[in-house]
């Protein structure tokens, strides 16, 4: 227990005299939560519309009155030709192209129906895909108030039509931040708990200090510890400056009990260091430490549904999620943060948890080896 | 000097694959010795001592340190030795008085001993004034001798030296010397490597290695006299010239 002391005094007096970790760990969540939420959002806007307009009927001008005034299009060119609306595309001005037939307006009210084009740009696949259902959308819409024109009484309706409303549950205004902001705060944590360990431990490595320690009498678990438990409490420190700032700047409060985050949040850290722990005992400089680092994070982030669904991952890429530990801590936190949900309904999520920190942890143990 | 062999080593060899790094090698080192342990680079001294000090495994052979066994007691090692590596060892990013505390708290030295014996090692070193300065800021030669005295702070029976006065001017090479002599005084045996031929001269009894092996031990005198040499470094040269592995 002295041995322990002594460590963990040494470690935190490095820690707080290093100013680039003091201001990492302070600006980190700071930085991050103000940029990343505001910035990240799903909403696509101003998507660029370019209209090949073969009609010049007023049909066709309402129609394009009705686009334009939803505020999802910007219309950026206006012709009488494809090609030229296509150079558009080529050039990135247009994401894109309605092309609107000759005799549109004739058509649709001899025919009862009437055909129109519409070119995607899908390099951006997110983009295309939204920017077009916004537009089928209004073009259907349309479609309707015109009908509702020619049908002066509406006591024969020709047409049955199923209306839906609906309301969105937890999140009622879709707000993007309340999405992002938990999720974001999980990754932070992650860096903190997996990263700086491995970093602090592999320093040691890379100056020689670490192998004055091996021929000391200090033990392996009292040397770990005091490596883990000045990080474990960092990372419980960026926690709370996160939920400080999600309250100041969002005004985000979680529904659920600080409790139940802070409890997973504790076993959720054990895990992350064990990985920690894990990544230094097999690099032996710092560049191989972040390198390493940079691999597992890209793959955490984007398989850990913070940006994505995991739900509409392929079942190869949802298997590989469930070895994902911030997969399950962004679960987590957002169910506590948006739906409120109490320490039973994540009592599955802990477990697993638990199992990670364990797994984790005895492989990195087993790995440091105090002489080769 | 007392007639109690503290390490003791039998045919112990280290192979690193193929590559014999250590190849049989046997001596014995009395209490209060100072053991020499001579070698160009590569020849396998830093491997050999890293054995002694539990940090390496050896593939085959026998030794004790301190009267423990090497393969099954390291732990117990530990305690009765102290290491100084050829890297720096002291944490730059603490101060001289937080190193000392620092290690002389891993070994277990109660708060009141870990104050006086600072003082003392401070006042031997006349670091009073620096007490409080982060170790990167002192220069090379200071830095070395208050990596001996923190070696030696808990005071060790074994203190194992591996190059200490690697790139320290001769001036300071000349207190760090005065500084071994007086640990072997109080008792405390000094095992330590070395390139420089002058500081051979003020070991007790030299072992000279060469592609692993052991090939000359004695005193510097009878060296001297049974290689015809007239200094230490020509008997190194007439050895080492013997070997076969490059760097």
């Amino acid at each position: 227990m002295r041995t322990l002391k002594f460590l963990l005094q040494k470690e935190f007096r490095q820690i707080f005299r290093d100013p680039a970790i003091v201001r990492m760990i302070l600006m980190m969540p700071i930085i991050q939560l103000i940029l990343l939420p505001l910035a990240a959002n799903y909403e696509v806007k101003n998507v660029k519309l370019a209209i090949v307009d073969h009609d010049h009927s007023s049909y066709t001008q309402q129609m394009i009155n009705k686009i334009t005034a939803s505020g999802y299009f910007q219309l950026t060119g206006v012709s009488n030709s494809y090609n030229e609306e296509m150079k558009l595309v080529e050039k990135d001005e247009a994401d894109i192209i309605l092309e609107i037939p000759a005799q549109f307006e004739r058509t649709i009210v001899k025919e009862n129906k009437a055909p129109l084009f519409m070119a995607v740009n899908a390099i951006n696949g997110t983009r295309a895909n939204l920017g077009s259902a916004y537009l089928q959308n209004i073009i259907r819409n349309y479609n309707q108030d015109i009908r509702m024109q020619w049908i002066q009484k509406p006591r024969f309706n020709d047409q049955p039509r199923i209306e839906i409303t609906y309301s969105n549950w937890y999140n009622p205004h879709m707000n993007y931040q309340l999405f992002m902001v938990p999720g974001i705060l999980a990754v932070l944590l992650t860096m903190v708990g997996a990263f700086m360990t491995s970093l602090n431990i592999v320093k040691e490595k890379e100056v020689g200090t670490i192998e004055q320690i091996n021929v000391t009498p200090i033990r392996k678990h009292h040397f770990i510890l005091g490596k883990l438990i000045p990080f474990w409490i960092l990372g419980l420190v960026v926690l709370t400056l996160g939920f400080g700032v999600a309250r100041i700047v969002y005004g985000i409060i979680p529904l659920g009990s600080f409790v139940t985050i802070y409890a997973f949040a504790m076993v959720y850290l054990l895990a992350v260091l064990g990985l920690g722990l894990l990544v230094s005992t097999y690099a032996n400089t710092q560049q191989q430490a972040m390198l390493i680092s940079f691999f597992l994070m890209m793959i955490f982030i984007l398989l850990g549904g913070l940006y994505t669904s995991i739900d509409s991952m392929p079942e190869w890429a949802k298997t590989i999620t469930k070895f994902n530990p911030v997969a399950y801590f962004i679960e987590v936190i957002r169910m506590v943060v948006i739906k409120g949900s109490t320490l039973k309904d994540i009592s599955k999520q802990l477990l697993i948890m638990f199992g990670f920190a364990i797994v984790l942890n005895g492989w990195a143990i087993f790995n440091y080896k105090k002489r080769m | 000097m007392t007639d109690e062999k503290v390490i003791t080593a039998k045919a112990l060899t280290k192979k690193f694959g193929d590559f014999i790094a250590v190849s049989s090698i046997s001596f014995e080192v009395s209490k209060g010795e100072i053991f020499g342990f001579l070698g160009a680079n590569g020849a396998g001294k830093t491997t050999a001592m890293r054995m002694l000090c539990g940090l390496s495994l050896p593939t085959s052979g026998e030794a004790t340190v301190a009267g423990f066994d090497v393969y099954k007691e390291s732990e117990k090692i530990k305690k009765n030795i102290g290491y100084m590596s050829q890297k720096f060892s002291l944490y730059e990013d603490l101060t001289v008085k937080e190193n000392m505390r620092f290690y002389g708290g891993i070994y277990g030295l109660t708060d009141k001993r870990i104050k006086e014996k600072s003082q003392q090692v401070l006042a031997d070193l006349h670091m009073e004034a620096e007490q409080n300065k982060l170790v990167k800021s002192l220069p090379l030669g200071w830095k070395q001798k208050l990596a001996f005295s923190v070696a030696i702070f808990h005071e060790p029976a074994i203190v194992f030296l591996d190059e200490p006065t690697g790139g320290v001017d001769p001036v300071t090479r000349r207190e760090f010397w005065e500084m071994i002599y007086q640990a072997a005084q109080n008792g405390t045996t000094v095992f330590v490597t070395t390139h420089y031929m002058d500081e051979a001269e003020y070991c007790n009894r030299v072992s000279i290695m060469v592609d692993g092996r052991i090939e000359a031990l004695d005193t510097p005198t009878n060296l001297k006299k049974q290689f015809d040499a007239a200094s230490m470094d020509e008997v190194f040269l007439q050895l080492a010239r013997k070997a076969v592995r490059q760097e």
